[in-house]
């Protein structure tokens, strides 16, 4: 029998390692403790019925010992388990954009080359996979055992993720966040393929419209391009070069445009308003579906092909909470 | 130990006790006596365990194969949603304060009732009719949103009871509330003549740190509950994102509440625990200060370590780490309890009677339970795990292997005082070596199909996992079994046991020196304390009565 799942991320060896300290650490508490009430138990077994215990001096030495041993066991796990942490949440600059949609009972992935996969994704080995996730309904939670690696989607935000596969083979995709009726069956396989085999499976089939073209008919269907666009004096302002660069607000507060802000100005215009631009944009809260967010979003990440492959790594610690970065 | 207290001495003609003093259900159901209280609580509790057992061995089964063959998925989803609500809220929350607690605080500092004995009635009516509320839920048709009641699933998309479970907790809220407040302030103000702070037997000072965390953190969640149902009614917008809401807004309100509530059930049980390994050791407690201490730490710092259970819903980095070093450091003050324990029976005079077998078996699934903790409160490592098999291994060992363990040993320790006879030591014992058995075989391979990857709540699972499935439910069988045959012999023991001693086990403390079953009034005289508690060494008794 197996005790530890494959690994085939480059999080797997850092976070086993991890638990086998963890595991350490725990198998000598555990036994120090179970040894010795079993040792006290017996040696200290009342003989006759009236016999009396001996007496014991409290030690405040002691108990400074073992408060003061704990804590600094306890600060290595933290910091070494901050370390790990940090490594799961900061994606690198040059990763491959998957966008994800979740919804009950399925999982909806598509490349930015427009190719579609429904509960199976194919990755190359050895590349950085960027997830950037959405859910229509309930929240799901976006998990690969082999990768030690999980992320909650949760609806009316985007969750920004990241994965690198160092192993070709299928792996488990579960669905960890309970999910309702069929949330056991929302489940899927993650192919690792070699950078060779993954060329051939790119090659092979149509890949379709590409994310950031739909992206860019739903912006002039949704009539976006009316106040955003490029003439001078547009009502809007300019959506070239925004992924990833620094947007100076009414307010004076300075936010990096990332997929989570532009998610927010779609949906909640007045939320963070640009300076010196008049709030006049109406919310589009509930008229674009999830998949439509994330086709404008490539849309406008298209629009800034330097930022959207170099400087994603600002944009990339997670979406921070949407109560913490309200004003 | 005078000859009148040697075990098992027998008593000549009935006394006059709590027990004997009224005949008939109005004078049960009208009582305000603490005992009796607890007693009613005690058969509340006991039927609720029985539902949310059930529901347990329910899951098992499904689970025995890798396919959803037994229940409907929806089925599935209800019947673990039953347990949970039942095992939580009407189980263990409840479970050693309104029983134990109930029972022992005014005996153990000497008086005569809790501070508010009608509020306490109150608190047992509230109990039953939420525990009845919820039940109905189940009857007619059950709810599926797992006893996380998690937005946007409970609020807009489950079919379930979700509004009448929401209001039977709310009710029971207020019935936790109620016994807070009613422990906290009859230790404060009725405590006997020299029963001072440093006096008081260690269970009440696990009671009044539990007490704090039902006075302050059961309006949170009763304040929650109660918003999930007025959005599922009225649509108001708060949790749900298709109206701008915010459905981790909710998961920070639940666990403000659901995670100190872990340590409503385990503090107590750590009360108990000090009780029972110092009265089998007849040594004082090892640190008295610091274990008094530790559960006020505990409770303390219970209520700011919550965004643990959302290291991987998008929580800012930064939350992450902070709430990441504060649950490490609410493991210290448990760590300190432990070596105290194990401290205590240094040099004692040990005596393996039926309680302190479940006081050692105790001691080692917590210590076990709580250490497997620390891989929770692990960021790197809680990406992984968070909502596997693994936590729920976890929250077991330290809710069933401990709570439940020191639930059994404070109710055999205590059986005697309460029900004035003594049960069947062999069959006690065998039940203590079942459960303990039964119990490791349920939970331990769990640690490792969660570690694995298995995801809980699952209704069918991948075929690689079912070994370790199948040697869960074998142990669930063995558990079940363990938790029956105590069933069986404290109602055979209430009218075939031999009638109880005094003090049957030669023990310190007040509830020791009233009769047993005690009387209604508890102590004729209002007793005078003149020394330390668990004072065995001395030879003295640690109170005088009169």
């Amino acid at each position: 029998m197996h005790f530890l799942p494959d690994q085939a991320s480059t999080f797997a060896g850092h976070v086993d390692a991890l638990y086998l300290f963890l595991i350490a650490v725990t198998a000598f508490f555990s036994l120090l403790i179970g040894v010795l009430v079993v040792v006290f138990a017996i040696k200290y077994r009342r003989r006759s019925a009236d016999e009396v215990a001996l007496e014991v001096h409290e030690s405040g030495l002691l108990e400074i010992v073992w408060t003061v041993i704990p804590f600094v066991i306890v600060m290595v796990m933290f910091f070494w388990g901050a370390s790990v942490f940090f490594r799961i949440t900061r994606p690198p600059s040059n990763a491959i954009d998957i966008y994800v949609t979740a919804k009950q009972w399925m999982w909806k992935l598509q490349h930015t080359d427009g190719r579609r996969e429904m509960n199976e994704l194919h990755v190359p080995v050895g590349q950085p996979v960027r997830l950037t996730m959405a859910s229509e309904d309930v929240i799901h939670s976006f998990y690969v055992p082999a990768f030690r690696f999980k992320r909650d989607v949760v609806p009316g935000r985007f969750s920004v993720a990241w994965f690198e596969a160092t192993k070709p083979g299928k792996y488990h995709l579960f669905c960890a966040e309970y999910c309702g009726t069929r949330h056991s069956n929302m489940i899927g396989w993650i192919y690792v393929m070699t950078p060779a085999d993954y060329e051939a499976w790119l090659a092979g089939g149509t890949p379709g419209e590409t994310l950031a073209s739909a992206g860019a008919k739903r912006f002039v269907e949704n009539a976006c391009n009316t106040c955003h666009g490029e003439q001078k004096g547009a009502r809007g302002p300019s959506l070239n070069g925004l992924f990833g660069r620094a947007v100076r607000l009414q307010n004076g507060q300075t936010v990096v445009a990332d997929e989570a802000y532009i998610r927010e100005s779609i949906v909640n215009s007045q939320a963070k308003l640009v300076e010196g631009y008049p709030p006049i944009m109406p919310t589009f809260q509930g008229l674009i579906s999830e998949e439509g967010l994330l086709q404008l979003t490539a849309y406008i990440k298209s629009l800034s092909p330097a930022a959207a492959a170099s400087a994603a790594a600002p944009a990339a610690t997670p979406a921070p909470e949407r109560m913490s970065t309200k004003p | 130990m005078t000859n009148e207290n040697a075990p098992h001495a027998p008593r000549v003609g009935a006394r006059a006790n709590y027990l004997n003093a009224s005949y008939g259900v109005r004078s049960w159901l009208l009582t305000s006596d603490h005992k009796r209280i607890a007693v009613m609580y005690l058969i509340g509790v006991t039927v609720f365990f029985a539902i949310g057992g059930l529901a347990a061995a329910l899951i098992r089964l499904e689970l025995l194969t890798p396919a959803g063959d037994v229940f409907q998925a929806e089925t599935y989803n209800k019947i673990f949603t039953t347990h949970g609500i039942m095992m939580v809220f009407f189980f263990m929350i409840p479970g050693i304060p309104a029983v134990l607690g109930n029972f022992l605080v005014p005996l153990m500092i000497g008086a005569k009732d809790l501070a508010f004995p009608r509020i306490n009635l109150l608190s047992w009516y509230l109990y039953i009719i939420g525990g009845l509320t919820a039940l109905w839920a189940v009857v007619h048709g059950g709810l599926d949103t797992g006893w996380t009641f998690y937005t946007p699933y409970s609020t807009v998309y489950s079919n379930g009871w979700v509004v009448v479970t929401a209001v039977g907790i709310f009710i029971a809220g207020f019935s936790s509330i109620l016994t807070g407040l009613n422990f906290l302030v009859t230790i404060h103000t009725m405590r006997a003549p020299g029963m001072h702070w440093t006096r008081m037997p260690l269970f009440c000072w696990g009671m009044y740190a539990a007490s704090i965390i039902q006075i302050l953190g059961t309006p949170v969640v009763a304040i929650t509950i109660l918003l999930v149902g007025a959005e599922r009614l009225f649509h108001l917008g708060i949790f749900d994102p298709a109206q701008g809401g915010d459905p981790v807004l909710f998961q920070h309100l639940f666990w403000f509440y659901s995670h100190p509530a872990v340590y409503i059930m385990i503090l107590p049980a750590m009360a108990v625990i000090s009780e029972l390994v110092t009265a089998f050791s007849r040594k004082p407690i090892f640190g008295y200060k610091f274990i008094a201490g530790s559960s006020i730490a505990i409770a303390v710092l219970s209520f700011l370590v919550w965004g643990h259970h959302m290291f991987v819903s998008g929580q800012s980095v930064y939350a992450g780490l902070v709430f990441s070093v504060l649950s490490f450091l609410v493991a210290i003050p448990s760590a300190i309890k432990v070596f105290n324990w194990t401290a205590t029976l240094y040099k004692g005079s040990v005596s393996y009677q039926t309680p302190l077998l479940y006081a050692l078996g105790f001691i080692g699934l917590f210590t076990f339970g709580g250490l497997t903790g620390l891989f929770l409160a692990c960021l790197g490592l809680d990406i992984h795990v968070h909502d596997t098999y693994f936590i729920v291994a976890h929250f077991h060992y330290i809710m069933v292997g401990g709570t439940i363990m020191a639930y059994l040993g404070g109710l055999h320790y205590w059986w005697p005082k309460i029900s004035g006879k003594m049960y069947p030591e062999y069959w006690s014992r065998v039940s203590a070596w079942v459960i303990f058995i039964g119990f490791n075989l349920t939970f331990f391979p769990q640690f490792i199909v969660g570690y694995l990857g298995m995801p809980r709540r699952y209704h069918a699972y991948p075929e690689e996992f079912q070994v370790l499935n199948v040697m869960s439910t074998a142990g669930a069988s063995i558990l079940g079994i363990g938790y029956l045959i105590p069933l069986v012999y404290f109602i055979w023991s209430m009218r075939y046991g031999q009638d109880a001693a005094d003090n049957p086990w030669g023990a310190t403390g007040l509830e020791w020196e009233t009769p047993s079953p005690p009387p209604t009034e508890n102590f004729p005289e209002t007793p005078v304390v003149t020394g330390i508690a668990y004072d065995y060494l001395t030879g003295k008794e640690e109170a005088a009565v009169g």
